[in-house]
């Protein structure tokens, strides 16, 4: 029988996790951006060294699982003398692997602006700089908010995968919950509730920045 | 009475890869005077017009504004970006698909150039845009974005953004080729009247009329040769040569019902 006492009580603990599970999914997708920002510069520089790196980067960080990047992470850092915590591990992998993603997406989103936005500016005389600052990347992001969005609920699911390396974040604390209860149906179905409204959130969060960008 | 710009191009060639988009163009741009260039599509007008701001990099030859060089500080020596960009400065150009910044109204289009090259303060900026939408008579539209324009009106606040940085030297690249038939008349009205305050301009265009009313000068292009320069009655009207002849004959059975 489904005990929706046990359903109900699950909730406290799994809340008190979803605050690892947000921390990394946030800070990862921050640092993703920042990385990923980087990446995309690197991509399309008139250096072919840079780009040649960044292409790199995005295809193998693409290629392998994040599980295995955060196996590989958690377990190498320690062979060259970094004694790093699990939680900081766990949000460097995730960025990375993130960044991969996102440098993506700033890359199909500029590469979507037609080309004479740019040259409307460089022919009225506009810096390289203020051409990518005040028309190219302001329409980008807008362009890119949906991806992004996806990017972040995407996230929200894959650091359960950070379990694995011992945070106590929402998956794993439901795995614990299920070990002392015996009731592993109603704890799960708890955090598929959690996941499920964190998400609904930043889905509503993606409308909201969207309608608000809208031209 | 406005500054105008003379442009004067010599033995200017430009290839894409193996394909010579120019083919030694020599063409004297006299100041406060238009010159019109027509031609088939893929003839090389927008081409030769984009070297005019170096928007396309000429392979060889000089393009000259006022005596300047624009593109090379000698042959095989490109000039630095923030020379370049102080001689675009004085250069206006309108495009045929108006390539208005999306993102900003219109009135935000028209003072971007003005805040970030000119760096006139916002409040001044500001008034300058209403008075250059006022002069392609949209002072009511400074508030909307692009999109709520039509294409005549978007294409008047790409030369409002051009004017307001008070060129002297307006290139149009086919500025009535993406508008409805009944919305070229109100853009070409507009560049009558900045003809007639003695802007240099050069305008790249199918529409005939407008060429053999306002031009001072037409040069007829084919295959990347600059076929010939003259008069707007002698080559719309009295043309020698056969390949002026034979456009104008297509131009006018497609005009004709």
């Amino acid at each position: 029988m489904f005990s929706l006492a046990v359903f109900f009580q699950s909730f406290g603990p799994l809340f008190w996790a979803a605050r690892y599970t947000l921390l990394i999914s946030v800070l990862g997708i921050g640092l993703g951006i920042v990385i990923g920002t980087l990446i995309c510069a690197a991509r399309l520089s008139p250096y072919p060294p840079l780009r040649r790196f960044a292409a790199v980067w995005v295809s193998f960080l693409r290629g392998v699982p994040l599980l295995v990047q955060l196996l590989v992470f958690y377990y190498a850092l320690p062979v060259i003398g970094l004694d790093v915590p699990a939680m900081v591990a766990a949000v460097v992998t995730v960025g990375i692997c993130a960044s991969a993603y996102i440098s993506e997406i700033w890359r199909g989103a500029i590469a979507a602006l037609p080309k004479g936005q740019a040259e409307a500016a460089v022919a009225i005389g506009m810096t390289p700089v203020d051409v990518w600052t005040r028309v190219i990347l302001p329409q980008a992001v807008t362009l890119s908010l949906p991806a992004l969005i996806n990017e972040l609920i995407l996230l929200v699911k894959a650091s359960s995968l950070v379990s694995v390396v011992g945070i106590l974040e929402i998956t794993r604390a439901s795995q614990a919950q299920a070990a002392t209860t015996f009731r592993p149906l109603e704890v799960y179905i708890a955090a598929a509730c959690i996941y499920l409204l964190i998400n609904l959130c930043l889905a509503a969060l993606g409308r909201y920045l969207e309608h608000r960008t809208a031209v | 009475m406005l500054a105008a710009s003379s442009v004067e191009m010599r033995k200017v060639n430009k290839y894409y890869g193996k394909f010579q988009a120019l083919k030694d163009i020599d063409l004297s741009i006299p100041p406060g005077k238009v010159t019109c260039l027509i031609g088939p599509s893929g003839s090389g007008k927008s081409t030769l017009l984009r070297c005019i701001n170096f928007l396309e990099e000429y392979d060889s030859g000089e393009v000259r504004i006022d005596g300047q060089l624009i593109g090379y500080d000698a042959p095989n020596k490109k000039m630095s970006g923030r020379r370049l960009r102080e001689m675009r400065r004085s250069i206006g150009m309108v495009f045929q698909q108006f390539n208005l910044w999306p993102h900003m109204t219109a009135r935000e289009n028209v003072a971007e150039g003005l805040i970030r090259v000119r760096r006139i303060s916002k409040a001044d900026a500001d008034r300058r845009a209403s008075e250059a939408l006022a002069k392609v008579g949209l002072a009511d539209k400074s508030a909307s974005h692009p999109s709520r324009l039509s294409g005549g009106q978007q294409q008047r606040v790409a030369i409002a953004r051009a004017i307001a940085m008070e060129p002297k030297l307006m290139l149009f690249d086919e500025p009535t080729s993406a508008l409805d038939p009944e919305l070229v008349g109100e853009v070409l009205s507009v560049m009558r009247t900045l003809a007639g305050e003695g802007m240099t301009m050069v305008v790249v265009t199918h529409e005939m009329g407008f060429a053999a009313h306002v031009a001072d000068q037409v040069g007829f292009m084919e295959k990347g040769e600059l076929v010939s320069v003259a008069s707007p009655d002698r080559i719309l009207h009295r043309p020698e040569d056969a390949r002026i002849q034979s456009f104008l004959r297509t131009y006018h059975e497609r005009n004709s019902f």
